[in-house]
C-alpha cells in the first residue's frame, strides 16, 4: 500500500500539532441547502466532514439520525444524486461518507469505490461490514484509495484491537458507548476507556463517536482521544432549521472548545 | 441431518455470513461457542427433550386430509405443528435457545416478532425459565394481531412497539437489534427465524430439524415412502427449514411459498440486512422495500440465507399467492377438516389448491406451522 490517504494525513497534522480532530457528520440530501451545510462546517473548523448517505434500515442510529434518514428519503435523496452534489464541492477539507453495507452492495464495490473516489470522497464508514467481512469492500476501496475507516466498540476483546487497527485506513472509529447513535447527557465512561485501549495499540489517529453530544464531552473524551466524530448533536440543528449557519455555530462551538482544552 | 452445514463465515454458498456492527461481533462468536457446545452435551439434549414432549407436546402429529384430497385429487397430510403449546413451530427453536441463554448467564429474553407467535413463544419460555421478556412489534403488525400481543403481556412480557418504517416485522427487527447493540451485555437475542448473523440461521434450523426429523419417520409409516412435494410457507423460512431438513436428500420436491407482497426469492435480489447476504426485495440503490402482506408472519422483503442458497442451486423452488387465495384457502382447509389454519401455513394451502391440476395424484406433505386463533379477528373483518 502507498502512504496515509487524505483523512489520515490532515488527523495526523492535526494531532501532531497538538490540538485535537473535530469530525462532524451531515446527512446527504437532507434540505435542499445540505452542501451549505457542509461548506459551513468547514469553513467552521472541522478536519474532515462525515457525509450520511441514508439508508431505509439504519441499525447502529438512533431517533435523530433515523429521523434525517427518513426525511431525506421521503425528498428522493439518493446515493448517486449525492455523489454527484459532493463532485466539485472543494470544502477544503477531507469527506468521509458513512452509509450502511447494502448501498455499496448493491452498487457493486468497485463501482461504489469508484463512485466515491470520482466525487472526491477520501473515506467511507460502514458500521454494519466488521473486520472479519470488509475483506473484499477494503480491496476495492484501498484500489481507489478511498480509506476504509473500522470500528472498535467497547465490547471488542484486546486481541482484537489491533487487527481492527491494522486493516482501518484514515483513522480508527472508537464507538463510545453500547447504544446507537445519539446525544446523551452524560459522556459514558466507557468512551474514555475505549480511546486508552486503542491508543495503547496504534499509532493512528483515535476518534470517538457516538454519545459525544456536546462540545464540553468532546473535551472530556479528548483527554483520551486524538479526537471525537459529533453525529447526532448536528443533525438535530439540520433537523431543526437552524440551515448552514446554525449548524457552522455549532461547528465553532466545539472547535473553540476543543482548542481552548488543548 | 440432511441439509448441508454452512462453510466458515457462515457462509452458505454466497449467502450468508455476520454482517453487524462491531458492538455485536463477540456476542455471535460467544453464541456460536456455546451453540456448539450445548448441542453435543447430552445434559442439554435431555432438558430439550424433555421440554419439547413434556411442554411442548412433541411429537406432533401428521394428519391425513381426506375430504380436501378428494376435492383437490391429490393425497394431502399436514404436519401439525399447529398443535404444539403456543400454537405454532416457533416453540420449538425458542425453548432451545431459551434454555441456551440461561446456559449462557442471560437474564433477559429480546425478540422481535410479526405475527406475534414467536413473541408469544418467547415469553413462554422467559416465564418457564425465569427471565424477563421484551418483544418488539412493529405498530401494524400490534393492532391485527392484538390477540397475541394480549397474550404476551399476560405472559409477563414487555411489548414495545415499532413505529418506524413499515411498522412491520422489519423494523420490529431493526428495534430489536438497536436494542440488542445497547444490551448486549446482559440481554440475549432470541431470533425467530433462520436469519440474522451467523450463528442464528444453522441455529435456528437445528431446532426446527425436529419437524423433519418427526415427518420423515411418519411419512414412513404412513406413505411406505416419501411424499412426492414438500411445502411450506416462507417468511424468514424457519419452518419450511425445519420440514425441507427431514427430506432435503430424497426424492421430494420442496416447495416453499411466498406472499406475493414479500416475495424475497421471486422478486428480490442479492442483498445485505438484518446481518445476511440473502435476495433482498430493494430497490436499484440498495434500499429495502416495504413489503405488503396479508400475514404478520411473511410480511418482511427478506429471507434466511439458506433459502437463496436452496434456490439458486435448484434443491428448492419458491412460488409465490396472492392475499385473496391465501384467505380462501385459509375458509378452505376450515370449513373441509375443521382446522383453522394460521395465516402463513394457509400460503403454502393456497398454492396447492392453486396448482391442484399439476399436482393431481400425487402426495404432498404440508407443514402446518401454527393454528388460525389468532387471525380469526383480521378475518372477521376481512369475511364481513
Ligand atoms: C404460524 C407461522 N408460520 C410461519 C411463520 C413464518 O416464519 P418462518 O418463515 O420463519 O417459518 C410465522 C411467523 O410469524 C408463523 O407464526
Amino acid at each position: 500500500m502507498s502512504g496515509p490517504g487524505a483523512v489520515e494525513t490532515t488527523l495526523r497534522e492535526r494531532r501532531d500539532s497538538g490540538g485535537r480532530v473535530l469530525v462532524p457528520y451531515v446527512t446527504g440530501g437532507l434540505g435542499g441547502d445540505w452542501t451549505a451545510t457542509v461548506q459551513a462546517a468547514a469553513a467552521a473548523g472541522a478536519d474532515a466532514i462525515e457525509i450520511g448517505i441514508p439508508f431505509s434500515d439504519p441499525v447502529m442510529d438512533g431517533p435523530t439520525i433515523q429521523e434525517a434518514n427518513d426525511r431525506a428519503l421521503s425528498t428522493g435523496a439518493t446515493p448517486s444524486g449525492i455523489l454527484d452534489r459532493l463532485r466539485g464541492l472543494d470544502v477544503g477539507v477531507p469527506l468521509v461518507v458513512m452509509t450502511y453495507y447494502n448501498i455499496a452492495f448493491r452498487a457493486g464495490l468497485k463501482r461504489f469505490a469508484a463512485a466515491l473516489a470520482g466525487s472526491g470522497v477520501s473515506g467511507c464508514i460502514l458500521p454494519d461490514l466488521p473486520l472479519e467481512e470488509v475483506g473484499p469492500w477494503a480491496d476495492a476501496a484501498d484500489a481507489t484509495g478511498v480509506e476504509t475507516i473500522l470500528l472498535a466498540a467497547p465490547t471488542t476483546p484486546d486481541e482484537r484491537l489491533p487487527l481492527i487497527c491494522e486493516r482501518s485506513r484514515g483513522f480508527v472509529y472508537g464507538v463510545g458507548l453500547l447504544g446507537v447513535t445519539g446525544v446523551r447527557d452524560e459522556l459514558a465512561s466507557s468512551a474514555c476507556t475505549i480511546a486508552d485501549r486503542l491508543k495503547a495499540v496504534t499509532d493512528r489517529p483515535v476518534l470517538v463517536g457516538v454519545g459525544v453530544g456536546t462540545p464540553e464531552q468532546a473535551v472530556e473524551v479528548s483527554d483520551h482521544a486524538d479526537g471525537v466524530v459529533v453525529g447526532s448533536a448536528i443533525v438535530q440543528r439540520m433537523l431543526d432549521g437552524a440551515g448552514p449557519e446554525g449548524v457552522g455555530a455549532l461547528v465553532s462551538e466545539f472547535r473553540e472548545a476543543l482548542d481552548y482544552a488543548f | 441431518m440432511t441439509l448441508a452445514n454452512p462453510g466458515p463465515g457462515g457462509r452458505f454458498g454466497e449467502f450468508g455470513g455476520r454482517f453487524v456492527p462491531e458492538t455485536l461481533v463477540p456476542a455471535c462468536v460467544e453464541l456460536e461457542e456455546a451453540f456448539t457446545q450445548a448441542w453435543v452435551d447430552p445434559v442439554f439434549q435431555t432438558e430439550l427433550g424433555t421440554l419439547l414432549s413434556e411442554y411442548a407436546g412433541r411429537p406432533s402429529p401428521v394428519t391425513e386430509c381426506p375430504t380436501l384430497s378428494e376435492e383437490l385429487g391429490l393425497r394431502l397430510l399436514l404436519k401439525r405443528e399447529d398443535l404444539n403449546h403456543t400454537g405454532s413451530h416457533k416453540i420449538n427453536n425458542v425453548l432451545g435457545q431459551g434454555l441456551l441463554a440461561r446456559r449462557m448467564g442471560r437474564k433477559r429474553l429480546l425478540a422481535e416478532t410479526g405475527a406475534g407467535q414467536h413473541g408469544v413463544a418467547t415469553a413462554t419460555a422467559a416465564a418457564l425459565l425465569g427471565m424477563d421478556c421484551c418483544v418488539y412489534m412493529g405498530e401494524v403488525d400490534v393492532r391485527r394481531q392484538e390477540l397475541n400481543v394480549f397474550r404476551m403481556r399476560l405472559l409477563g412480557a414487555e411489548v414495545r412497539t415499532a413505529t418506524s418504517g413499515s411498522r412491520t416485522l422489519k423494523d420490529a427487527i431493526n428495534e430489536a437489534m438497536r436494542d440488542w447493540v445497547a444490551t448486549v451485555e446482559s440481554s440475549y437475542y432470541c431470533l425467530g427465524s433462520v436469519m440474522g448473523p451467523h450463528p442464528y440461521p444453522l441455529m435456528v434450523r437445528t431446532f426446527q430439524e425436529v419437524i423433519g426429523t418427526e415427518a420423515r419417520q411418519q411419512c414412513q409409516d404412513l406413505l411406505g415412502g416419501v411424499p412426492d412435494v414438500v411445502c411450506a410457507s416462507v417468511g424468514g423460512g424457519s419452518n419450511a427449514i425445519g420440514i425441507f431438513s427431514g427430506f432435503a436428500d430424497s426424492d421430494s420436491e420442496l416447495v416453499g411459498v411466498e406472499p406475493a407482497g414479500g416475495a424475497a426469492v421471486g422478486r428480490g435480489v442479492p442483498g445485505v440486512v438484518h446481518g445476511s447476504t440473502s435476495y433482498l426485495m430493494q430497490d436499484e440503490f440498495g434500499q429495502v422495500l416495504e413489503a405488503e402482506s396479508i400475514s404478520a408472519g411473511l410480511d418482511y422483503p427478506g429471507v434466511g440465507p439458506e433459502h437463496s442458497y436452496l434456490a439458486a442451486t435448484g434443491r428448492a423452488r419458491y412460488e409465490s399467492v396472492t392475499d385473496t387465495e391465501v384467505v380462501e384457502a385459509f375458509q378452505l382447509l376450515s370449513r373441509t377438516e375443521g382446522i383453522i389454519p394460521a395465516l402463513e401455513p394457509a400460503h403454502a394451502l393456497a398454492w396447492v389448491s392453486r396448482e391442484r391440476n399439476a399436482l393431481s395424484g400425487r402426495s404432498v406433505l404440508l407443514n402446518l406451522s401454527g393454528r388460525g386463533d389468532k387471525d380469526v379477528g383480521q378475518m372477521m373483518e376481512i369475511l364481513a
